[in-house]
């Protein structure tokens, strides 16, 4: 690790100030991409802004209509939250499933889909689920947040305080782990708002994105039978040691046909 | 075992005693290198290349030695020029024209050429580990890229690595009579062929590779601490061969060592320009792997692509095998590596069967890539891997069941001492008995119940043996050196029984997770009768026993335990002495039992406690006796120990994503006597797991490019306790007939037998379509897919 600049704020306001004033600074948030990354000389920041001391980033909160997810919440914390659990069940499922134990204890929502990893799992939520970002500036439509392999539509010095996921009449994640890594090498999502079905894609492509094609079949016919007549191009996917991008359009398919299936039986 | 009667004690032989170690390796209380500090040390980092294939044109140290905290810049040229010499090769392979094999030159760090990824050429020491990476990112070097080799198919047919060996062979090797198995196949009435890859693995103990080498300027002494299997020989290595410091100037203490698995056998780069420095800077400096180095720079296994035949006449019986291989050994040959393809590989073709010609051909050669060298099993996997594969695919094509086609033609019991066409003569074995028994647990027969079970859930369901053999205990050192070892294979022990009573065992044998403080006590506590909690087992370092060979080939009870056993017999022959002058009666008339110097007929006797006390004090002694009650042994093998034994998989393939599962696992082995069941299970447990990761995951990826693309466990899947089933694990028991223990070695069965039957069962469950090992999702759902 290169040496650095620490700082560890304990309002938005604050962060943002000391990123403006900052020569190359990078906000820390679980690290759990970052710190590695730094670790084997790879990024070098001048200053590092934790945004720990911050609140008002933490914490959960569960409507019937929509769950709010501070930032800065650990991936345990959702994933054994009750209020979760009963209200948005395929979240908490989900984040279950990130990497392992000690990951879920410190990684955190905001750091994950701000990095806008291509196999990261909570993009999927974000995107099957239609959340919205929110940062300390504006609101960010999930469909609008991710833009490339980790690249997403904040700005500089834009940090994501919130994420609201409205809540869907049912929902189910589906996902096909890097046998190593335990990454994604496709997470599908389907969640049903009231007859009106969104797919949400990780793993596959650049970044995550709605499978429209297999959107519209579902939302003329409801069942995993209805995904096969779908065609899922593989242009653009991610092809790596594991998997083809060949491969993983299939597994799109039969992931989105399982969890299909999970919805129909939730 | 000795003259004694073996008894059963609550901690001895036989009993299922938890280890004695295992409380302070999971409490963190272990001491391993990298707890070892020195107040006054420094830290190295190795500059590695970043090319597979280059010609070092400068290296430019001013910009490093300039950094704060930096203290020496010494680059592999350096090394060269202050009379360092090559690590060398342990064993000269000669090829079948009688030539000795080819090696290339091979510096500790590379002076003039760079031949492969992660090859270190120049190391950085500095005040503080910061400092020393800082310092290793300023050296400048100048390389102009050549062209590497990388594939081992091709390798022979690509450009020439190495001036003078041409075709980059190291050697084209044979054994077996290849007239007499050129006959058998014109007269075979079935001939299968099969072409198998066996992957490239990459070790990942636990614990990385780590050194902390210091110097004494007043005595001149070099001590080093470091993750070896075999400090004895990493010290004979590096003083006979490279030129350290002489024997008894250089200490080799191996502590606490995380795991091997063969990886830490060998003498490495690191520690020897780590030790060497340190002379140079008169200061301690240590060096810990990062994981990534050890992607790159620990010694690879397996790697080979072979092409095997079977000849089969009209009863279904094996005349002729014959088996041609090419095995990658990497940029250099490490310090077994050359024995690996060879001597631990063809001699092992014969398995469990009588087939009666047999001839392998084996080209070694040299790639751009990390060394290849022993790696749990080491040659005997892939021997297996062959073998059982080639069997079952000749089941399939004569449409007999593989299980009875191995019975057929297995050796059986009343053939013992049997000598195979390749050069090894095993002693007992019964190999039906474990095929009986492995039948049995997996519930052979209603395999097709469960594989119609599968079948509902859009699953398919196979089965897959193999009936392994493996040659434990290396080695008879005559036979041994005679086959080009460079060095004795035998083993020394040496027993103290203290004045109180109490025992110090010195072993050098090495354990790195292997369990010896536990199972070599409860040898000696049941060969002398003394409580299991009064024995210390000391290991792993050149300061405090005589000698010792290390731990390796499963060779630790068999050859280490041994010698325990024949110093134990001299502790009962100079006590019945001591208890004879005692009692006031002659030595004749002394048995030692449980314990005890009795004298027959009588009900006097006295303790072996009270007869240490007599010889460390000794007041009332007999005249021609030495005082103290100490003795050394070594102990070398008669033979090779031939563990044997079957392993049955049981696989499920997903038909929609391709992702295979093993379901069911049964392995019975016969390892002889057993002395702790409780080790002898773990170390099954960890073998299979290790052969489940080659047959199913593990894959060590270079590019044509000769750049590692699996250098993390985020590429490189190690298996993990989800991927894995609860195993099913028995024994069936036939005594090594030539140690005294009629022990034969545990350690590397699981991984032996494992990859070939979990591979038999994935080819079976995809309809007999072959795929190459590791069977990972995609390449299974090609294969469904018919591709």
């Amino acid at each position: 690790m290169y040496p650095y600049n620490y700082h560890r704020p304990t309002q938005v306001a604050e962060a943002v100030a000391l990123f403006k004033a900052s020569d190359d600074p990078m906000y820390l948030s679980g690290g759990m991409t970052l710190i590695p990354t730094m670790k084997q000389r790879l990024a070098a920041p001048t200053d590092l802004i934790d945004l720990s001391g911050i609140e008002e980033m933490s914490g959960l909160n569960a409507t019937a209509e929509v769950v709010q997810v501070g930032a800065f919440t650990q991936h345990n914390v959702v994933a054994r939250s009750a209020q979760v659990q009963a209200t948005l069940p395929v979240l908490a499922q989900l984040a279950g499933l990130i990497g392992d134990n000690q990951v879920r204890n410190r990684g955190t929502i905001g750091g994950s889909v701000a990095n806008s990893d291509p196999a990261a799992d909570y993009p999927c939520a974000i995107v099957g689920l239609g959340a919205t970002v929110v940062t300390q500036q504006r609101s960010i439509s999930g469909d609008e947040f991710f833009k490339d392999l980790f690249e997403t539509a904040l700005e500089p010095g834009e940090i994501i305080t919130r994420i609201d996921f409205p809540v869907p009449t049912r929902a189910a994640y589906r996902k096909f782990p890097n046998p190593a890594s335990r990454y994604a090498v496709v997470g599908v999502m389907v969640a049903d708002f009231s007859g009106s079905i969104r797919v949400g894609v990780t793993g596959a492509g650049p970044c995550a994105f709605r499978a429209s094609g297999i959107e519209e079949v579902l939302n003329r016919e409801l069942s995993a039978d209805a995904v096969d007549g779908v065609e899922v191009p593989d242009a653009g996917f991610n092809s790596d040691l594991h998997a083809s991008g060949e491969y993983r359009a299939h597994l799109v398919k039969i992931m989105a046909k399982r969890a299909v299936a999970d919805l129909l039986h939730s | 075992m000795s003259e004694t009667d073996q008894t059963t004690q609550a901690q001895g032989i036989g009993a299922p005693v938890r280890r004695r170690e295992d409380l302070r390796f999971i409490t963190g209380q272990g001491q391993y290198t990298d707890d070892m500090n020195r107040a006054d040390q420094l830290y190295a980092v190795f500059c590695r290349s970043p090319y597979a294939r280059a010609e070092i044109l400068s290296i430019d140290t001013a910009e490093a030695m300039a950094v704060e905290g930096a203290v020496g810049v010494f680059t592999g040229q350096q090394m060269v020029d202050d009379g360092v010499g090559d690590l060398p090769c342990g064993w000269l392979v000669k090829g079948k024209d009688g030539s000795d094999m080819k090696s290339s030159p091979h510096p500790p760090m590379a002076a003039r050429y760079v031949n492969y990824v992660g090859e270190p050429y120049a190391v950085v020491v500095g005040t503080s580990l910061a400092a020393a990476k800082r310092a290793a990112e300023s050296v400048v070097a100048d390389f102009k890229e050549l062209n590497a080799v990388v594939d081992v198919a091709t390798a022979a047919h690509s450009e020439q690595i190495y001036d003078g060996i041409e075709n980059n062979l190291a050697y084209e090797w044979a054994l077996g009579d290849e007239d007499a198995t050129r006959m058998a196949f014109a007269k075979a009435a079935h001939v299968t062929t099969i072409e198998l890859v066996n992957n490239r693995l990459i070790p990942n103990a636990m614990e990385p590779r780590a050194c902390l080498g210091c110097f004494d300027a007043a005595s001149g002494e070099y001590t080093l601490y470091t993750t070896s299997q075999n400090p004895h020989l990493e010290r004979l290595v590096l003083s006979a061969f490279v030129q350290i410091a002489p024997e008894h100037k250089l200490r080799v203490v191996a502590p606490d060592v995380g795991g091997g698995f063969g990886s830490k056998i060998f003498v490495y780069a690191e520690e020897t320009a780590v030790i060497w420095a340190a002379g140079k800077l008169a200061q301690p400096i240590k060096w810990v792997a990062e994981r990534g180095e050890s992607f790159l720079a620990d010694a690879h296994g397996r790697d080979h692509v072979t092409r095997a035949e079977l000849a089969v006449d009209d009863t279904g019986r094996f005349t002729g095998l014959k088996v041609v291989t090419t095995a990658n050994l990497g940029a250099y040959l490490s310090t077994f590596g050359s024995a690996v393809p060879t001597y631990l590989y063809g001699t092992l073709l014969a398995g469990q069967y009588k087939t009666p010609n047999i001839y392998v051909e084996v080209q070694g050669v040299y790639t751009n890539t990390c060394p290849v060298d022993a790696y749990r099993g080491a040659g005997r996997p892939e021997a297996t891997y062959v073998l059982e594969r080639i069997i079952e695919q000749a089941a399939r094509e004569l449409g007999k069941d593989p299980a009875d086609l191995r019975r057929m033609n297995m050796i059986q019991p009343e053939d013992f001492p049997y000598a195979t066409p390749v050069a090894l003569t095993y002693d007992v074995g019964n190999y039906e008995a474990s095929l009986d028994k492995a039948l049995e647990l997996i519930d052979y027969n209603s395999f097709e119940s469960r594989q119609a079970a599968a079948a509902e859930n859009n699953k398919r369901r196979g089965i897959g043996f193999a009936c392994y053999i493996e040659a434990c205990g290396l080695a008879p050192s005559k036979l041994a050196t005679e086959l080009g070892a460079g060095v004795g294979l035998y083993e020394s022990g040496e027993i103290r029984i203290n004045p109180t009573g109490s025992v110090s065992v010195f072993t050098g044998s090495h354990s790195h997770g292997q369990g010896h403080e536990t199972t070599f006590a409860q040898v000696v506590a049941s060969q002398l009768g003394i409580p299991y909690e009064d024995i210390e087992v000391i290991h792993g370092d050149t300061g405090r026993m005589d000698f010792g060979l290390g731990t390796y080939g499963s060779r630790s009870l068999a050859v280490g335990g041994s010698a325990l056993v024949a110093a134990g017999n001299k502790i009962i022959s100079k006590g019945k002495k001591i208890a004879a002058h005692m009692m006031q009666a002659d030595e004749a008339q002394i048995d030692f039992k449980d314990g005890n110097f009795i004298l027959q007929d009588s009900n006097q006797s006295v303790s072996i406690q009270e007869v240490a006390f007599a010889a460390y004090v000794p007041a009332d002694y007999p005249e021609e006796l030495e005082p103290g009650l100490s003795e050394k042994a070594f102990y070398d093998p008669k033979n090779f120990t031939f563990p044997a034994g079957t392993h049955i998989a049981e696989v499920e393939v997903d038909i929609d994503t391709g992702v295979t599962t093993l379901v069911k696992f049964v392995a019975v082995d016969d390892f002889g006597h057993i002395i702790n069941p409780l080790v002898v299970d773990g170390q099954v447990h960890g073998g299979v797991a290790q052969g489940a990761g080659q047959a199913m995951m593990e894959h060590g990826i270079y590019d044509e490019y000769g750049q590692l693309q699996t250098g993390s466990l985020m590429d490189y899947c190690m298996p993990r306790a989800d991927d894995l089933p609860d195993f099913d694990v028995d024994t069936t028991v036939t005594p090594c007939t030539h140690n005294p223990l009629g022990v034969k070695g545990c350690g590397e069965a699981g991984a032996i037998g494992s990859p070939a039957a979990i591979m038999n069962a994935v080819t079976h469950a995809l309809g007999n379509k072959d795929i190459s090992m590791p069977a990972t999702p995609e390449k299974v759902w090609r294969a469904i897919r018919g591709e």
